[in-house]
This record gives C-alpha cells, sequence and structure tokens, in this order.
C-alpha cells in the first residue's frame, strides 16, 4: 500500500507529496483492525485534499518504514518488488516422492523407516495383496461373462490401498470413492462378502441397493461407497469433526483419486479440515488417469500434494507403488491427525494398470508400451521382493497363497450367484426410519401389481 | 393407515383434530418423537416470543438435553446466524457445538452428513435457503440416499434449515423458495414452520428425528410473535395444523402465505364465507389424513403456496388430491402460486409475483360463488 502511494506521489509530482505520503504512513500505523480501514483512507485523501489542506492530525512525521502489515487476511511482510511466484514464473521442482523400496523390490539405504513393518503386519499385507490381485482379475472376469453387471480394478494400486489400511486402526473411520477394496479387504471384509455385494444378494450389508463395488461395513467402520466423486471428503472432516468432539484417539480417512481432487468438495474438504482443524487424514491415489483423462489435462500445479501447503496442510508424496513407504507415510500422518488435531495430505503415485471399470476399454486411449512398462513396476512383485529379503516369504508359500486364494475366489463367487435376493418389500424400506404413507401406497401398488402380472417380478427375487 | 404417527412406534390419532379446542395450541394433536409422555402434559408454559427466539429457545433446550445436537453453517457461531437463531448460544456450548463454517454450502453439508454418520446430530444452517442450491448434490445424492444405499447401516439424523421464501425487495437469488425443488428427493422429510409455537415445537421433533429433515423458515416469519410451550413440548412433524375451522372451502397453505390467507378469510368472513385454513406444516409426507378429512367436509380445495405455479408443492397436492379425492370434490382444485419469473427486485413487481390476498378471496368466490354479505 505504501510502496503504490510512493509511486504515485513521484509519478504526479505533487507539491502535496510528502504531506500526503506521510498521511498514509500515519494511518497505515495504526491497529492491525484499523489498517484496512486507514489503508481506504488514504485512498479518499488525493481527492479530498484537491483544494484543501490535510487534516490537522496528519502530520509531516518522519518516514517511518514498515516492515510488515496484520492484515485481517494475513500477518503479511512487505516489498518493494514485485515478483510473481508460481505458474510459469520461477517454477518450482515437483514436490519429491518418499519410497524406501526401489522399482525392483531391493531396499534402499538410509531410507527414513519410522515406523517398521513386523513380520506379521508384513505377511498380512501381502497375503491380502494376492487375494485382492486374485480377486480383481476373477471378479472382473466374472463381469465379461455377465455373471454380474459392474466391476472395477485396482491393479497397480494395491500397495495404496493395502499399504495406508494397515498403517491405520480399527476405529479410524474411512471414507473412499471406488478403487480401495484392497483397504476393506484388509479390515476384514471377506472375499464371500465382496462376493455377495457384487451380486446384490440377501446377505450383502446393503441388501442389495447398490451396484457392484459400492461396499460399506459399519461394524468395519467403513462408510459405504457413494458414486458421486469427492462427495466423501467433506463427509470425512464431518466424521473427523464428530470425533474431535466425542474425544476419541481416531481420525476420519479420506481415499480419493487425482481426477476427483478437481471437484468442489475436494478444494471446500482441505480447506474446511485446515481451517477447523479437523482430524482427517486425506490420501490421494494419483494413478494418473481419470477414464480417459490423463492428468496432464487434469490440473497444471504439483499433483495434489502440491496443493496442501496452499490450504495450510502438512502434505507428503510418497511412492504409491511402495507398500512400506505407503504404511509409513500413513502411520506418521495418522500420528499427526491425532495428536495435533489436524489434517494431513498424502498423496500416493500410481498407476492405474486396469481399465477404469468393466464399461472401458483403455487400449482405445492408453499406449501398449506404457501400461506395459508399468506392470513391470507391479507393487505387489515389489513387496514380495522385499518380504522375501527379510526371510518372511517363499516362492512355495506364494504359489500355494494364490492357489488358495483362487479356489476361495470361485467359491465365493458360485456361492453368492446361488445366495437369493432380496424381496421386493425391501425396495421400500430403509428410505425413512419409518415408512410414510406414500411409500406404503406405492408399496401395495408394486405387489398388486405383481400379483397380476407375475412375470413382472423376476423369478428369483421374492416379494415379501 | 399409519399415515403420520409421529413416535417410532404407532400409536392411533387422538380425536381432537377439528374440534375448537384445537384452534387452542395446547389441545393441538401433538405427541412426541421419542416415547416421553410427558409432551401431553396440559402444564406446559406459556409465553410470548418472536419466532426466531422460539427457534433459538428450541435449538437451546435440544443442545443441552442432547450433547451430540450440533450446529453448523456461515456466521452461526460468534455473529449468533444472520437471522440471530443461535444467538448467543456459543457462550454456553462453546465454539465447537455452533461451528462457524467457511464458505460452501456443498462442504458444510456434506460435512453434516458425514458428522451424522458418525454419532452426531448436526443441524445445517444455510443463511438462506437459496444457497442451499449449492448442496443439492449432498443432499440429494448423500444425505437422503446412504440410510438406503448403505442397507440401513448408516443413518443420517440432520437437520437442515433456514430462512427461505420471497423477502422485501431482496432480489430473485435471494428469493428462492427451494421446497419445489427438494420435494422429489427420496429419503428427506420437508417441514416448513410458520408460528413461533410452531417453529420451536417442530425445531425439538426434527431434532430428534432420525431421518433428514429440510426444515424451511421464512425470512420475513422471524418477528412474527406468539406463544411458545415449554421444554417437553415437541410437535408431530408429519401432521398439518387446523388453522381456522370452517365448512365452504379448504383453503391449504404453508410458511408465511398462512398469513396472507388468514388476512383473506379476516375479509371472506366479511363476505359470509366460512372457510377452512389448513397449514400443511408437512411438505413431504402431507398428512393425508387431515387434508382428506377437510376435504369430504368442505368438498372444495384451493391450494395457496409461494412456490412458482411448474412444479411447485401446491402442483403435488393438487394430483395427490385430485386421485385419491376425485368424487369428494365439487370443483377442480385451484392452484394459487407465484408466477414462474424470477422475483423481481421492484416493489410492486416483486408483490406481483406472489400472491396476495385479493387473489385468495377471488378464488374463494369461483369455488364458492359470490355472496353477499349478510
Amino acid at each position: 500500500m505504501l510502496a503504490a502511494w510512493r509511486t504515485v506521489a513521484q509519478r504526479r509530482q505533487c507539491p502535496r507529496a510528502p504531506a500526503l505520503l506521510a498521511a498514509a504512513r500515519h494511518l497505515a500505523s495504526q491497529t492491525a483492525t484499523a489498517s484496512a480501514q486507514s489503508a481506504s483512507v488514504a485512498a479518499e485523501v488525493p481527492s479530498s485534499s484537491s483544494g484543501s489542506e490535510p487534516s490537522a492530525r496528519l502530520s509531516s512525521s518522519s518516514q517511518q518504514q514498515e516492515e510488515r502489515m496484520d492484515f485481517p487476511g494475513g500477518s503479511v511482510p512487505f516489498t518493494a518488488a514485485m515478483s510473481f511466484l508460481g505458474g510459469t514464473f520461477s517454477p518450482r521442482a515437483p514436490l519429491p516422492c518418499y519410497r524406501t523400496i526401489d522399482s525392483a523390490g531391493l531396499a534402499i539405504a538410509d531410507a527414513d523407516i519410522p515406523h517398521e513393518l513386523d513380520q506379521e503386519t508384513a505377511v498380512k499385507m501381502y497375503k491380502t495383496m494376492v487375494t485382492l490381485q486374485t480377486v480383481d482379475v476373477i471378479f472382473y472376469e466374472a463381469q465379461r461373462q455377465g455373471r454380474f453387471s459392474f466391476y472395477m480394478t485396482s491393479s497397480g494400486e494395491e500397495a495404496t490401498a493395502i499399504g495406508s489400511a494397515a498403517a491405520l486402526t480399527n476405529d479410524d473411520v474411512i471414507f473412499s470413492q471406488y478403487r480401495e477394496q484392497g483397504v476393506i479387504m484388509y479390515r476384514g471384509f471377506s472375499v464371500q462378502d465382496m462376493a455377495h455385494q457384487c451380486f446384490g444378494n440377501i446377505h450383502e450389508q446393503g441388501k442389495g441397493r447398490q451396484m457392484p463395488i459400492h461396499y460399506g461395513s459399519k461394524s468395519l467402520n467403513f462408510h459405504t461407497i457413494s458414486s458421486t466423486l469427492a462427495t466423501q471428503l467433506p463427509h470425512a472432516v464431518g466424521a473427523a469433526y464428530a470425533l474431535k468432539l466425542q474425544k476419541r484417539n481416531a481420525c476420519a480417512v479420506a481415499y480419493f483419486g487425482e481426477g476427483a481432487a478437481s471437484e468442489g468438495d475436494f478444494h471446500a474438504a482441505l480447506n474446511f479440515a485446515a481451517t477447523l482443524k479437523a482430524p482427517v487424514v486425506f490420501i490421494c491415489r494419483n494413478n494418473g488417469w481419470a477414464i480417459s483423462t490423463p492428468a496432464t489435462d487434469q490440473y497444471r500445479g504439483d499433483g495434489i500434494a502440491g496443493r496442501g501447503p496452499g490450504y495450510g496442510m502438512a502434505s507428503l508424496r510418497v511412492d504409491g507403488g511402495d507398500a512400506r513407504a505407503v504404511y509409513n507415510a500413513t502411520a506418521a500422518a495418522r500420528k499427526i491427525a491425532v495428536e495435533q488435531q489436524v489434517p494431513v495430505l498424502v498423496e500416493a503415485m500410481s498407476y492405474r494398470s486396469g481399465h477404469h471399470s468393466t464399461s472401458d476399454d483403455s487400449s482405445r486411449y492408453r499406449a501398449a508400451e506404457e501400461m506395459r512398462q508399468w506392470r513391470a513396476r507391479d507393487p505387489v512383485a515389489r513387496f514380495q521382493r522385499w518380504l522375501v529379503d527379510q526371510g518372511w516369504w517363499s516362492d512355495a508359500q506364494d504359489t500355494s497363497a494364490r492357489q488358495e486364494a483362487r479356489r476361495d475366489v470361485i467359491k465365493a463367487l458360485e456361492t453368492a450367484q446361488k445366495a437369493p435376493k432380496p424381496p421386493l418389500s425391501a425396495m421400500f424400506e430403509d428410505v425413512y426410519a419409518r415408512m410414510p404413507w406414500h411409500l406404503e401406497k406405492q408399496q401395495a401398488e408394486v405387489f398388486a401389481h405383481v400379483r397380476t402380472h407375475p412375470d413382472a417380478c423376476p423369478a428369483d427375487i421374492p416379494v415379501k | 393407515m399409519a399415515a403420520a404417527s409421529c413416535t417410532l412406534r404407532s400409536t392411533p390419532l387422538p380425536a381432537a383434530v377439528g374440534s375448537p379446542a384445537a384452534r387452542s395450541l395446547l389441545a393441538a394433536p401433538t405427541r412426541p418423537v421419542r416415547a416421553n409422555q410427558r409432551c401431553l402434559v396440559a402444564k406446559a408454559q406459556k409465553r410470548e416470543l418472536m419466532m426466531w427466539e422460539a427457534l433459538r429457545e428450541g435449538l437451546d433446550e435440544e443442545m443441552e438435553r442432547d450433547p451430540t445436537v450440533c450446529l453448523m453453517g456461515e456466521d452461526v457461531g460468534h455473529y449468533g446466524g444472520s437471522y440471530k437463531v443461535s444467538h448467543g448460544l456459543y457462550k454456553k456450548y462453546g465454539d465447537m457445538r455452533l461451528l462457524d463454517t467457511p464458505i460452501c454450502e456443498n462442504g458444510f453439508m456434506g460435512m453434516g452428513v458425514g458428522a451424522a454418520m458418525t454419532g452426531l446430530r448436526p443441524i445445517v444452517e444455510g443463511m438462506n435457503m437459496g444457497f442451499l442450491l449449492l448442496a443439492f448434490n449432498q443432499i440429494s445424492n448423500n444425505c437422503g440416499m446412504l440410510h438406503y444405499t448403505s442397507g440401513g447401516q448408516f443413518k443420517v439424523p440432520m437437520v437442515i434449515r433456514g430462512p427461505g421464501g420471497v423477502g422485501r425487495q431482496l432480489g430473485a437469488e435471494h428469493s428462492q423458495r427451494l421446497e419445489s425443488y427438494f420435494q422429489s428427493i427420496p429419503g428427506v422429510q420437508l417441514v416448513a414452520c410458520s408460528t413461533a409455537a410452531n417453529s420451536k415445537a417442530l425445531l425439538k421433533s426434527a431434532i430428534r428425528s432420525d431421518n433428514p429433515i429440510i426444515f424451511f423458515e421464512h425470512v420475513l416469519l422471524y418477528n412474527v410473535k406468539g406463544e411458545v410451550h415449554g421444554p417437553d413440548y415437541c410437535q408431530c412433524l408429519e401432521r398439518a395444523e387446523l388453522v381456522r375451522e370452517g365448512t365452504d372451502v379448504t383453503i391449504f397453505c404453508y410458511s408465511r402465505m398462512r398469513y396472507v390467507v388468514m388476512q383473506a378469510v379476516a375479509e371472506l368472513e366479511k363476505q359470509g364465507y366460512n372457510p377452512e385454513v389448513v397449514d400443511l406444516i408437512s411438505l413431504k409426507p402431507f398428512d393425508m389424513e387431515t387434508i382428506s378429512k377437510s376435504i369430504k367436509k368442505t368438498r372444495k380445495a384451493i391450494i395457496v403456496e409461494e412456490c412458482m405455479k411448474t412444479g411447485g408443492i401446491g402442483a403435488s397436492l393438487s394430483a395427490v388430491i385430485h386421485e385419491s379425492l376425485f368424487n369428494e370434490l365439487d370443483h377442480e382444485v385451484l392452484r394459487l402460486s407465484s408466477q414462474d419469473v424470477p422475483t423481481s427486485y421492484a416493489y410492486e413487481l416483486e408483490a406481483a409475483t406472489i400472491v396476495q390476498p385479493e387473489k385468495v378471496v377471488a378464488a374463494v368466490h369461483k369455488v364458492c360463488g359470490v355472496r353477499v354479505a349478510a
């Protein structure tokens, strides 16, 4: 402000320049709350003094240089230099990506490991990865065969899901997007549970109401997936707020992709979490692709981690294909969130090796060579190599684990497919706590229609 | 039919509806949302408060009663809310339970959904109902849906409230009537308060309900004075209010239109008419019991609403009445609504877009025939 008036006064060669400058400085040296007002008053001084003397209280005292100003919007230092930051000006190096295992699976010397992985946890992580990979392959095939309508794989992101899940406690409330089946599986959602959900049968927690892969389990503290992108991020902030009010030793965790991070809810949630000091760990799966939109068409800044500091949030970029790094990053983030009661942003860099979903064929927009290169950096293989190097896993165990997983998955699908579907009456329940009259009426109409047109209702769906 | 039973378990309706005593607030056929029989205790205290004070009192009582109740929104904490509904409450409950949020309606609506699913009973305040258009995604896709799509695992016991309706020259963007946009959303309940008494008693019920409730207040009604009940008095969310018992015609209204209608009624009484006035209160679901009982008596219905003609609450109600009470009607249902135009800033134009008492009088003439005053 002061610099601006100096320039104006000099340019105009105004005889009153020293007085005006002094007036501006005098006004600017008022308290912080009045500073905004004084800035606007100073702006009016030239017009009011066109014919009159400046008011008596504005004395041409000695020029004091303010070093900084306590604007209500922030306490900021002044500078006479004008230099843009960001964009094409003074481009910054991207935030470095934390990793502890290289692309081949070899441990990196002297990596920061604040949270050592013990054998039990590491083996559980790996076994879950094996199961997850098996589920992804076989469920995808099952969809292609028409056994159920839809599936989304998480190939290439197993370490992101499972590495992070392993670092959380069961009290941490999880909100996810749709590609985090590894998280709910690590928590205890069985292959059979997953199959039931995909077939929408009578055994699944969602009562057959949601499409496949929209898992949810209250007992596992994993919120039912809602298709809308990024809407779960403000939910996580609300859950964190609840945990904070209840003084619980837990945090909320929200998973999302780099594409979803373009949605307004992402920006709202991060700003809210930081401003309100909500204990949320935001975990972004930057897998490079949002259906056919590459990340280069999704943002121009430094990925998603680069946004965190802008919101006043601690941020970390991590190699999403390195399960051990993801584990450490999440454990550290969780610790910050719970102990300091603030949000943390973790961006896991990875690659979506599979198609967006069974409704997509990514070979239409991706180079085969690119996909091949990334498959060669399979996160599961990397972690397996590390596990073997620790002496905690062997090829024989691997073979038998994969065979067992395959048997379990095939059997789970068969069982789920044979199980009955929820009744038609369930369509009208749970819309409200109690069924209001208009739903009772609509339900009665549906029942009446089905009675007179029995083929209107599929044979495997009971009415009540 | 178990139409508008308000308790979590089904109880029969009292016989008070339609009786002269029903016009007295004390005898109104209301009941608690939880099985608390003391709600119907006759020794309810009555004092006169303005609606904003009544809402504030209800909020205060519920926050004291239940530590999971909290309020979030813009300027609701230290500022006390743009319409003073949370005035001073932060001193009693702290900054966490009266939470000032940054400006993002979809953000704090989502936050409310997440908090509700994590054991709290949040009240989300939109500074103006119109701003909640920004929160539509969260309200429709999550708030109304998640109890259902989660198979009943997660419930969303939240209240979404704020002032809406046409004010005094606030311009089109601040004169929205969101009830017509929200009414289709499955899973949400819509309630419109209109008096100091029902605003407090309904808000208490809404807070205690496990359903997500969209609670419509009106910008011009915050200073309306009236007697309010004590801390144990909750009003049924699904029950309409009989404002005036009559015989000639049933006039349905809600929110500020209640007063427009009663202004018209003052004139109609002089002309010798005896209209029955029903304040809908519950915009979704409609209280078909009260509605059908009234229409069977008068055989004529007029709907007076502030919504636009197209797709308003009146459009839904008119369809439901025609479908279910066709043979009880002597005349098609008349619908008095606002024009399908953005609300002008100019005073006269604004007045012309909404329903005025003269229009209500003319509508009664139309369905009942013109009468000469006795």
